[in-house]
């Protein structure tokens, strides 16, 4: 290796191979057949099982549970993707300590949930690890449906739409489809290609027509959409990313966050990837931790995480914090940036201290920076959308926007937690709302 | 500490856990390895008579039942008596009781239903020097084919009659081992004890078929894609073994027969069960087959334990203690009336007790949104269903209602006088009571 940890700057192999091959390795290695029998006899097959009410997409988890504990994981498969059919990337991505793992009685009693979502994961990969996609189309209704953005409530919506017997098809602004299962998530949690494989195996249900390169307001206009489909449903995500206006946030050595991780994603190697001896990421939700623990796995020697409010109000999980912490990132709170400094390219970065209210305290403090992540927050991009609520796409219940014969799911629709589970939750109600509607029982 | 000391019979064991007759006592390595660690006694395997000895099958010879986590609750078995020559088997039981006087050995045998054959093999018996002989009336499999095991023990005519042999040719004690795999266990009992028993023990393996693989179409365990059935055994037969226990000791041809208390024994607790039934000892095989024969560590140290917080001295102070108590349904008192009550501080909201009381019972336990349960007073009736399927140790109770109380579920007054179903008035063939 050229460098190591200690090399200032922003550079690549700060690690040896074998160091790269164990960062980005499968954060819970998949259940074994002996592994996953043991935790499914853990569950207790509650009445109404709070778990059940804890997940986004009302999957039947003791059901599926039990059908792993008799040895049909393949029915307990069908179980999950009935509900959720981006389950296997939701067994990996989910933040199920503040989900289901979280409302499971044994956390209550033991302090010790079920490893629901390491079952989950056990189920779908046993059934898609055999190549079987289990749904079958219904009779064609002759509708055509668009669907913007390929991501986790696009091709949820698609899914289940092409199930119902409609022809779909799906433009993604990306070369690949996925949105971010395949450009967001950190790679440690999804690796080996997973993302595309579980795109690959939900195309099998047919019916589906994937257009890449084509983004909403550039490509194509929701005018011309709609007047060209039967329905349209928007799942495009949020393209924008908030910057960091203070003086010096334009220094070379400042980016997004989410083009790092993206980067990180699309590498064939990660030990090409460059990345500061001391990094600093701004920010407290997903992104942030995502982007801090992976610039300490590729080698980076000090990287600190700067929130504005304290660790209790961080959106991030938990379990996510204590993650980074244990790799060596260094959370700061009660902080905001307020100057990068640096001749050209940034060499620290000062903060002031902040009340729990936001009030200055008039303290700073400077952290050296040779590379900062902005991961405070993105935004809908877009013009001519239906009506907005909270810089998003106002939706009811199931989706309907505004506009008639226009729905929308997903991080660029209001309401959620903007997490992969629920949009992919929101990319199914929209599907059979619209359904509902397009096939006249609404 | 508590002397766990044990006479029965007039054998003594510096304890009254005793390893039944099975594959771990077949042999001088393996007995001398249970008593090393710490067993009281043994019965040793099956001895059948001179001459080539049975052949076992080369497959597999046990089948399993499991709870959660691949706990063992029952096993079966479909091995024969002992395998190996008679003679070798004698010299080794006389080697071992030489080294091990303080511990009980015990002989098992079991040959054709002739007095000859009988009169042939107590005297090779005697001449070991062991302390008294088991009559294998319960082997269920194989044997029972050939007209002995539980085949004897299922006719108690046969039974007398071979227990009177053996009190002819034989000077120690003779415990006869009764088979479950009949109707009504006081008959053997009986038949055994007319015939000049000593003891009876039991209960011996119960007919089973534990699992039918549904790829071959065969029973398990499978030999050759063929399998018949087994002997039962392990935790799981535990409450058919204590029941029957408890027929012979409070039988009126049989009570006060001396018991020797087989069937499911895994813990300590289960060993004091037995005996608070009327055993004078327990056998163990499967918790040791289960677990090694270091179980009976845990045996030894909770039995004694809890004869110390009791304060009883000797294993006779709780011997029999339950048999009075073990009575007929038609004795029990219907003016007891208790009710569910739920712990919520306990409480983990799985909610099956709710599924349970709902779905088959009696729809007297409530939940509200927030996923809190709550018994329905004027619902339950006590049946315990709740209790037993709550995950949660000592959650659920069953709280007596003091007399005088109004039961809401009947408007009733509790009663503080017992009554039971042969004074009830709903009852036709009620006993009046005296004018």
């Amino acid at each position: 290796m050229a460098h190591s940890s200690f090399t200032a700057g922003i550079v690549a192999g700060r690690l040896d191979a074998s160091a790269y091959d164990a960062n980005f390795s499968d954060l819970h290695p998949a259940m074994d057949d002996h592994t996953a029998l043991v935790a499914a006899d853990r569950c207790y097959f509650c009445h109404d099982a709070p778990c059940i009410t804890a997940c986004p997409t009302d999957i039947d988890i003791p059901l599926f549970i039990r059908q792993i504990a008799t040895g049909t994981p393949d029915a307990a498969a069908k179980t999950i993707l009935t509900q959720n059919i981006m389950g296997g990337m939701c067994a990996r991505v989910c933040p199920t300590e503040t989900l289901c793992e979280e409302a499971c009685v044994r956390e209550a009693a033991e302090g010790k949930p079920v490893l629901i979502g390491q079952l989950q994961r056990y189920a779908t990969d046993h059934l898609q690890g055999q190549g079987v996609h289990p749904f079958e189309r219904a009779a064609a209704t002759g509708k055509k449906i668009a669907v913007v953005g390929a991501g986790p409530a696009g091709l949820s919506c698609a899914h289940r739409l092409a199930m119902l017997g409609h022809d779909v098809e799906v433009l993604d602004a990306r070369a690949r489809p996925g949105g971010l299962n395949e450009y967001g998530i950190a790679a440690y949690k999804t690796p080996e290609g997973f993302a595309q494989a579980e795109v690959d195996w939900l195309l099998q249900i047919g019916g589906i027509a994937l257009h890449h390169d084509k983004a909403l307001g550039r490509d194509v206009s929701l005018a011309k959409l709609q007047a060209e489909y039967d329905a349209v449903f928007l799942g495009m995500g949020l393209g924008g990313v908030n910057g960091l206006s203070v003086e010096g946030g334009d220094k070379s050595g400042v980016l997004d966050a989410v083009d790092f991780i993206a980067d990180l994603r699309q590498a064939s190697d990660v030990a090409a990837l460059p990345v500061g001896r001391d990094v600093v990421v701004i920010g407290g939700g997903m992104t942030a931790v995502d982007a801090a623990l992976q610039a300490k796995l590729l080698g980076a020697l000090n990287v600190t995480l700067a929130y504005r409010r304290g660790r209790d109000r961080m959106n991030a999980s938990v379990f996510e914090q204590d993650l980074a912490a244990s790799h060596g990132v260094r959370i700061m709170t009660h902080v905001v940036p307020v100057a990068v400094h640096g001749n050209g390219s940034v060499t620290e970065i000062e903060f002031e201290y902040v009340n729990a209210d936001m009030s200055g305290t008039g303290e700073s403090v400077r952290v050296p920076a040779d590379q900062v992540l902005r991961a405070i927050g993105q935004t809908l991009e877009g013009d001519g959308l239906p009506d907005l609520s909270g810089g998003k796409i106002a939706v009811n219940g199931a989706g309907r926007t505004s506009v008639d014969g226009v729905w929308a799911g997903g991080d660029c629709a209001s309401g959620g937690d903007d997490l992969t589970v629920t949009a992919v939750a929101e990319g199914r109600d929209a599907a059979m709302d619209m359904h509902s509607v397009l096939m006249g029982a609404a | 500490m508590a002397d766990l000391t044990s006479d029965f019979l007039g054998i003594k064991s510096p304890n009254p856990f005793w390893l039944a007759s099975a594959p771990p006592t077949d042999k001088e390595y393996n007995v001398r390895r249970a008593f090393e660690a710490g067993w009281g006694g043994v019965v040793w395997k099956t001895l059948g008579e001179e001459g080539p000895p049975v052949v076992n099958v080369n497959g597999p010879r046990y089948g399993a039942i499991y709870g959660a986590d691949r706990r063992l609750l029952g096993l079966n078995n479909i091995e024969l008596i002992t395998d190996r020559d008679l003679y070798t088997n004698l010299e080794e039981i006389k080697r071992v009781k030489a080294d091990y006087p303080d511990r009980a050995l015990i002989v098992s045998i079991m040959v054709p239903c002739e007095e000859e054959s009988w009169k042939a093999i107590l005297p090779l018996v005697e001449e070991t020097g062991a302390d008294g002989i088991e009559l294998n009336f319960g082997c269920p499999h194989g044997m029972s084919e050939r007209g002995m095991g539980a085949a004897v023990g299922q006719v108690p005519e046969y039974i007398e009659m071979v227990t009177r042999w053996c009190k002819q040719y034989y000077s120690k004690p003779v415990i006869v081992k009764l088979t479950p795999n009949i109707t009504d266990i006081r008959k053997p009992a009986a038949a055994a004890k007319a015939g000049g028993a000593d003891a009876v023990s039991l209960i011996n393996t119960i007919n089973s078929i534990t699992s039918v693989n549904l790829d071959s179409m065969s029973p398990e365990p499978s030999i050759d894609g063929r399998g018949s059935h087994g002997g039962y055994c392990g935790p799981a037969v535990k409450p058919i073994a204590m029941s029957m226990v408890s027929e012979i000791a409070r039988g009126a041809d049989t009570r006060g027969l001396p018991i020797s208390g087989i069937g499911g024994i895994t813990t300590w607790r289960d060993a004091a069960e037995f005996i608070t039934l009327g055993c004078g000892n327990v056998q163990v095989c499967t918790a040791a087959m289960t677990y090694g024969f270091k179980v009976v560590q845990e045996m030894i140290s909770g039995l004694s334990e809890w004869m110390d917080e009791k304060g009883y001295t000797s294993i006779e102070d709780f011997k029999g203690a339950a048999v009075p108590n073990v009575t007929d349904w038609q004795y029990l008192n219907l003016n007891y009336v208790a009710k569910a009550k739920i712990n919520q501080d306990l409480c983990i909201s799985c909610g099956r007790c709710f599924a349970a009381c709902e779905d088959t019972s009696h729809q007297a336990i409530s939940m509200s949104e927030d996923r809190v349960f709550e018994v329905i007073d004027a619902e339950c009736v006590a049946c315990n269903l709740c209790v037993n399927v709550c995950p949660v140790e000592a959650c659920i109770t069953m709280e007596e209602m003091a007399a005088g109380a109004v039961d809401p579920r009947t408007g009733l007054e509790v009663q503080a006088h017992p009554a039971d179903w042969t004074t009830h008035p709903n009852n036709p063939a009620a006993v009046k009571a005296a004018e």
